[in-house]
């Protein structure tokens, strides 16, 4: 049920010439119904501009912020504006235009739908230390969230309204905090979250790290944006506050 | 204690205070910057002008090597001032990158204006 719901696709994109004109092209096609903002976080390749082309509003960062920084000007932009939903929609390519639509149907019943890659669909898979890691994560957080989550680092997510006045205030810039802090901080102002399914897709451009060191440093990180995102004051989420 | 040390002790507080008084009265540094280097000045004056206190308070707090207690007084006040400096380098973080959004959102405005106005201008013609 899109046709209820202003819908803005949200790209974080930081060097992504190669693939973000395609990505948006695509997500168009797919739903012609939404609006696509490519938050170009300090790239210093055509980025913006091949995304401009492309048909996508484009919001230019003056350095890079990271995907938290990038996410939040989008939420921003969605409050001031109006809109609905926001899905975050990577630009890589790896995340399937043509499950936009489910993502958006789920906000029905929630406030934040995550795409899960390992929910059953599409072959998407990681192995050794960051697969334990994604594992431990999941089910941390799952029991803050009093439901089920079984992908807390997917990036393809949608956000309803309540969601998006939450996000536009407190979004995380932190590495990973994107990701996991904000399921965290979504959690603890009471928001309602859900998973779906979804396929992913191999990267358009780009080349993932499956290093066993990084991965150590990954959980590491993530382990303590999780921490911290617990043990900080429930003042910090009230909205309205700066 | 000889005369040398002594003297020597006056002037380095001295000279801190010094120092941290002009960068204030040219601007250079805020109050609240300030408040933890002037205390260490004011501390080291008292301490070099009247070496009794430093014993006195040595014995106070159960040191039994009055120098001691000058470096730890030493260590924990440059503890808090890279701690200050620390926190208010992520508070700046924080604005910065508010500010960073902010233009970038206002940056799009105006290239939608000026696209509407375009489009305008040529329907208008």
């Amino acid at each position: 049920m899109i046709q209820a719901r202003r819908v803005l696709v949200v790209m974080p994109a930081f060097n992504e010439a190669a693939s973000v004109g395609d990505v948006v092209t695509e997500v168009l096609r797919e739903a012609p119904d939404v609006r696509v903002l490519v938050v170009d976080d300090g790239s210093v390749d055509a980025t913006s501009e091949v995304a401009r082309a492309a048909g996508a509003l484009v919001a230019t960062l003056p350095f890079n912020l990271g995907v938290g920084g990038a996410m939040r000007t989008g939420f921003r932009y969605a409050r001031d504006n109006g809109f609905d939903a926001v899905v975050q929609v990577d630009a890589d390519g790896q995340h399937d235009p043509a499950e936009l639509g489910q993502l958006i149907d789920g906000l029905d019943e929630a406030d934040l739908v995550l795409g899960a890659r390992f929910a059953g669909t599409g072959d998407y898979r990681v192995s050794g230390p960051r697969r334990w890691a994604m594992v431990v994560l999941s089910s941390t957080i799952s029991r803050i969230a009093q439901t089920r989550l079984s992908d807390t680092t997917s990036g393809f997510r949608a956000s309803g309204p309540r969601a998006i006045h939450l996000f536009a205030q407190h979004y995380p810039a932190e590495y990973l905090g994107d990701t996991i802090e904000a399921l965290v901080i979504a959690s603890r102002s009471g928001l309602k979250i859900a998973q779906l399914p979804v396929a992913m897709r191999v990267r358009a451009a780009g080349v993932p790290s499956h290093h066993p060191a990084k991965a150590a440093l990954y959980l590491g990180r993530a382990g303590l944006a999780l921490v911290f995102a617990l043990v900080r004051p429930r003042s910090t989420y009230r909205i309205g506050s700066a | 204690m000889s005369l040398a040390s002594y003297i020597l002790g006056i002037v380095a507080a001295l000279l801190v205070l010094g120092v941290v008084i002009e960068l204030l009265r040219r601007g250079r540094l805020r109050e609240r910057h300030a408040a933890w280097w002037i205390l260490a000045g004011v501390l080291a004056l008292v301490a070099a002008v009247f070496p009794v206190t430093l014993a006195w308070a040595a014995q106070l707090v159960g040191v039994q090597v009055p120098t001691n207690l000058v470096f730890f007084a030493g260590i924990a006040i440059l503890f808090f001032v890279a701690l200050q400096s620390s926190s208010e380098l992520t508070a700046l973080e924080k604005r910065v990158r508010t500010l960073a959004e902010h233009a970038a959102l206002q940056d799009l405005r105006i290239r939608q204006l000026e696209a509407d106005r375009r489009d305008r201008k040529r329907v208008d013609e």
